[in-house]
């Protein structure tokens, strides 16, 4: 525990990936922390007023004063609290951890994301796009290693290896592939080496929950788009 | 360290370019400059950024270092003269990078979003958008500046690379639309910022001049035109 008090506080939602990874990091450093699970469909004064530009979870509060984007909480917790370092010291190291971490989140997380709010040809597109990149980050793992960096665990696993869970989450719902057992072994072991580690387990919420919560978002979400095209969707 | 071989690969026009030479250029580190035809892609960015295929890449010694904000974060870790670009405390740190994101993903889009508009309203719209985020950057000016010339106090630093790399391509959409978008009314602190990093002497030599830069867009605009 740190001399001097502080106070650490979580705005976040118990279904969102990015508030895992920011709880992972919490958690590998020991850190102490107060959780405010926020209701996404009425959002909270307190996250409108943290997070004005986005207003999105996660939002950390450190000692009052507000960090918003998971990626950018994670860099925060590693470079304050220095126990348990996620990120390497040398700085070609570093830049390219941060390389692989944003690549993960805008060309592999990103697409697949999109492709939850999707119907049709968009959706196709953004699975596709999703499929190649994935395929990329498998070339970017290395053979034999547990984890992203080597064999302690580090920012891109806490960044990203998440995505294993919820790829399968929007295959089932879509009824789309996006994680090939044969062309990506390599990401199928790194997601499991990573979620395995028990005290990042612990903070998983279970899957079971998950795939209702996402079964119903999807419904709403075509039963928007159908509200605004008047017509019904055909597909998932 | 500083005795290894330094290059960038780039392209004049490109503000992502600019990001790392004006962090060598703070740094003064001496660095060869390779530039990248534009409309081909060298052997050497293919090989040494083969994820994206894109420039800025620094290549220091063997090994190639790609994303603009990600070399100039490197630059700074790894150069001890000049001053320290990134803010030296974690949470000032954090807020540099949060605007910075904010600039590269909803902010410079908005300004080519402009020039993709189609029709007055479309146009006017797209106009709107950009201001409303300069008075939102003014606003992170005021807090990160705290009473002085640059967001990163009396020197240049992070954030006025991040945003002040856009001021070409700025005065471009400007010249070419027939309006402001950096207005001296409503963000008058961004305003007399833009000046005094056009003309620090890190930048002001690789500051694309409007006109040049305004030629290359019609040459892009008649390009994309015609594809």
């Amino acid at each position: 525990m740190a001399p001097e008090k502080e106070l650490v506080q979580l705005i976040g939602f118990w279904g969102s990936p990015y508030v895992l990874s920011v709880r992972w990091a919490l958690k590998l450093k020991g850190i102490e922390y107060e959780y405010h699970e926020e209701n996404l469909l009425k959002k909270s004064p307190l996250l409108l007023q943290y997070n004005p530009v986005y207003k999105k979870v996660p939002v950390l509060l450190h000692n009052g004063k507000p960090l918003v984007e998971s990626l950018m909480i994670i860099q925060y917790i590693d470079e304050t609290w220095k126990q348990n370092p996620l990120q390497p010291q040398d700085p070609y190291e570093r830049a390219k951890t941060l390389f692989w971490a944003k690549f993960a989140h805008e060309k592999c997380i990103a697409p697949m994301v999109s492709s939850f709010f999707k119907i049709g040809e968009e959706q196709e597109k953004c699975v596709k796009e999703a499929c190649e990149h994935l395929r990329t980050l498998e070339s970017a793992l290395e053979e034999g290693k547990r984890f992203f960096g080597g064999e302690t665990i580090g920012f891109v696993d806490i960044a990203a290896a998440w995505m294993g869970c919820w790829a399968r989450i929007i295959e089932e719902i879509l009824s789309v592939k996006l994680i090939d057992e044969e062309k990506m072994p390599r990401l199928i072991a790194w997601f499991s080496n990573v979620v395995e580690v028990p005290a990042l387990k612990e903070c998983m919420p279970p899957t079971q929950n998950l795939l209702e919560h996402n079964i119903k978002f999807r419904k709403f979400l075509v039963a928007a788009a159908e509200r605004l095209q008047s017509v019904p969707l055909t597909g998932n | 360290m500083a005795s290894e071989d330094v290059k960038l690969l780039g392209g004049w026009p490109s503000p992502y370019v600019m990001r790392p030479r004006i962090a060598l250029n703070i740094k003064s580190v001496n660095y060869e400059f390779l530039e990248e035809k534009f409309g081909s892609k060298s052997d050497l960015l293919l090989k040494s950024n083969p994820v994206y295929k894109k420039i800025p890449v620094l290549i220091h010694g063997e090994k190639p270092i790609c994303e603009s904000l990600i070399i100039v974060e490197y630059v700074d870790e790894v150069w001890n003269s000049g001053h320290t670009i990134l803010p030296s405390d974690p949470y000032d740190r954090a807020v540099a990078r949060f605007w910075a994101t904010y600039i590269d993903d909803k902010w410079f889009p908005g300004i080519r979003a402009i020039s993709r508009a189609d029709g007055e309203e479309a146009k006017k719209k797209a106009v709107e958008e950009v201001i409303a985020g300069l008075v939102l950057l003014e606003d992170a000016f005021i807090k990160c500046s705290k009473g002085k010339s640059f967001f990163g106090g009396d020197k240049i630093g992070y954030l006025d690379i991040a945003l002040g790399c856009f001021l070409g391509w700025l005065r471009v959409t400007e010249k070419l639309g027939n309006f402001a978008l950096l207005d001296e009314s409503k963000t008058p602190n961004l305003f007399k910022w833009a000046e005094k990093f056009s003309s620090d002497d890190a930048v002001k030599d690789i500051m694309p001049q409007t006109d040049k830069l305004m030629e290359f867009a019609k040459v892009l605009m008649a390009k994309s035109k015609a594809s």
